[in-house]
């Protein structure tokens, strides 16, 4: 019974992660064929304008482009369009003829990845200890500090974040004549001078790089860490259970970890897939910012180019993951607390 | 006749009541009301800045990117025109754009959250994974899409901000209304066989007023956010706002050359005192209508 609840309850999730990727799919086959003036007639317009090219020829380079079958009606179009995205088969860039949308986003994602990773995991592990600590320590002096740069840091834009950061680390120069880093160093993924590969002069300077784009990452998200942790830190420090284990004479370490810790995380875990969406988009003005050659800069660009079978890829390749992540998410969450089996799926607190 | 007076009289009692609310909400916290005087001044600048502080419409060549001086207390700017009433002049767009986009989108959430409540059964079921679809793609990537197939103005960028932000405020609009549907009053009302739409605008949400509030500072916020981060990338036509200010000091390398740096630096302040009153405001809000909510 509790299992037959439980893979339900996946069931649903998986479903539900199934449908969103295809609303976007299907979201980006109406922009991209089925609007007026959509992007594949104004190809085989320009192409017959600039070449002086048939339109049937014409029609042949959309069609490899943007890798559909324009002649076949539009419900057959729109299945092996889905078929190529179930392929990862996106077509080929406009701007960089014949190279393969997937093996740009091959490319650029590991960058992004790499940066919103680190920023978002260091984030979620300070942000949580701090989180504790202060839930702990309400009494003291620098709590009300502690708190307010967290919801400062809360409030404010993730660009705003980065700007601040760029003047402090590569414009003011205290009185001292020169940058904390050189401004060099807070463009691009890795100098000219280096050769990629696993040395330590490489490595040093990918996180020289890096390191702005991850502060800013870090930054925009650790307040709310803070917070959250701080608020169910103290409302589990109030509750029947842990004072029960206070009686029963625990050690405060496990009472720390078994009873306060697991119980606190709970919301946490969910919001912490939810950030994911939140940075990813962000992560296009950062690396605008930080000239950083991610994901989100390559979107930028294909945007500005109107390539669009580059637009599409990426969007989508973006939306699958946050949905992904948000279905990891759920996972754990059932992992965490078991309580949601029994609930038929809803979740037990919000 | 007598139920009708009997409705005024009511209605009156809750205006004041509301108005009791909002001077309490003003001033019982000492962030919200430095957040409530932080927005004041942006409005009032906002208001006198055309006649107080007209921005230079022609450049001068001899005074291009100054450091602040007399004439000029934030410098001037790659055109030599005055930064200060650029300043002083930029937030009025920002602002309307946001409280008319935080308007649409909480009228679309609302009446979505509030009817798909009330309604219930499968219709609520699937309003409820639909929104929790929309809420799964990323919002900023797909507005940065939209702007590559249409040229988005302020007026369509407000409308499709608007459209794109339903799915959030319809959740908590529809999880608040769950919980004042139980109470017995709406009961009543029910039993009385009042019309659906009678019983959601005249008895449920005039009761959840303080919450529609906060999500409104929250809207305008995200508003800001989205509106601010495309002008950045030069999604968006440029006219006079902080997002502009930021977009032109950037491209123009004002960050090589640390005298001028307040063109770059007044704004990106400006914005974050804007978003920060606002999120003040709205903690404060929350505090007055929901007391459970204080820690």
């Amino acid at each position: 019974m509790v299992m037959n609840s439980t893979l339900r309850y996946l069931l649903k999730k998986i479903f539900k992660m199934i449908f969103t990727i295809w609303v976007v799919t299907t979201l980006i086959f109406v922009l991209i064929r089925l609007m007026p003036s959509n992007p594949v007639d104004r190809y085989i317009e320009e192409q017959m304008i600039i070449y002086g090219i048939g339109y049937e020829e014409a029609t042949l380079r959309a069609q490899s482009l943007f890798s559909m079958e324009l002649d076949e009606p539009i419900l057959t179009q729109y299945i092996s369009f889905l078929k190529d995205v179930v392929h990862l088969d996106f077509g080929q860039s406009l701007l960089s003829p014949g190279v393969d949308v997937m093996s740009i986003i091959a490319a650029r994602l590991p960058w992004t990845l790499f940066t919103v990773g680190l920023g978002l995991l260091s984030s979620f592990i300070i942000g949580i200890v701090l989180g504790t600590l202060m839930a702990f320590k309400r009494d003291k002096w620098y709590e009300p500090l502690v708190s307010g740069f967290a919801s400062f840091l809360s409030a404010i834009p993730d660009f705003l974040i980065a700007i601040f950061l760029l003047l402090i680390f590569g414009v003011f120069t205290f009185g001292t004549g020169h940058t904390i880093i050189p401004i060099t160093s807070l463009r691009g993924n890795y100098s000219m001078f280096v050769t990629p590969g696993w040395n330590m002069v490489f490595i040093k300077d990918v996180l020289l790089h890096g390191l702005l784009p991850i502060l800013t990452y870090m930054f925009s998200q650790l307040g709310i860490w803070i917070l959250l942790m701080k608020g169910s830190t103290t409302s589990t420090l109030n509750t029947d259970y842990v004072t029960i284990a206070k009686v029963r004479g625990l050690k405060s370490s496990t009472i720390l970890t078994n009873y306060i810790g697991r119980n606190a995380m709970l919301p946490i875990v969910t919001e912490f897939a939810m950030r994911l969406g939140f940075i990813i988009g962000g992560s296009l003005i950062i690396e605008q910012l930080f000239v950083y050659q991610g994901i989100g800069l390559e979107l930028l660009n294909a945007t500005n180019g109107r390539d669009y079978p580059l637009m599409q890829g990426i969007f989508l390749i973006m939306t699958s993951a946050i949905v992904l992540c948000n279905f990891l998410a759920e996972v754990l969450y059932v992992v965490l607390d078991p309580r949601i089996k029994l609930q038929g799926g809803r979740k037990a607190n919000g | 006749m007598a139920e009708k007076t009997y409705k005024t009289l009511s209605s009156s009692g809750r205006i004041h009541k509301a108005l009791k609310q909002a001077e309490y909400a003003i001033v019982h916290d000492k962030v919200g009301f430095i957040g409530f005087l932080i927005l004041l001044a942006i409005i009032i600048l906002s208001l006198i800045s055309p006649f107080v502080f007209p921005v230079d419409v022609e450049s001068d060549p001899s005074m291009i990117l100054q450091g602040p001086s007399r004439e000029h207390i934030l410098g001037t700017d790659h055109l030599g025109r005055d930064i200060w009433a650029q300043i002083a002049n930029g937030g009025r767009e920002l602002l309307f754009l946001s409280f008319v986009t935080a308007l649409l989108g909480m009228l679309i959430g609302v009446i979505l959250g509030a009817f798909s409540a009330v309604i219930g059964g499968k219709f609520d079921e699937i309003m409820l994974f639909l929104a929790d679809v929309w809420l799964s793609i990323p919002r900023f990537p797909l507005l940065v899409v939209f702007s590559g197939f249409f040229t988005l103005n302020n007026a369509t960028l407000s409308i499709v901000l608007a459209v794109l932000s339903w799915a959030g405020i319809f959740r908590t609009v529809r999880s608040q209304v769950l919980s004042i549907k139980e109470r017995d009053y709406i009961e009543v009302a029910f039993m009385q066989d009042l019309s659906l739409p009678h019983i959601v605008i005249k008895e449920i949400l005039p009761n959840m007023m303080g919450f529609l509030a906060v999500n409104f500072t929250l809207l305008m916020r995200s508003t800001i956010y989205s509106q601010v981060g495309l002008v950045f990338l030069g999604l968006l036509p440029l006219e006079q706002n902080w997002g502009v200010m930021i977009n032109l000091a950037w491209t123009q390398g004002v960050i090589y050359n640390p005298r001028t740096i307040m063109y770059l630096l007044a704004p990106t302040i400006m914005i974050c005192l804007l978003i920060l009153s606002l999120v003040w405001i709205g903690k404060a809000l929350e505090d007055v209508f929901d007391p459970s909510l204080r820690k």
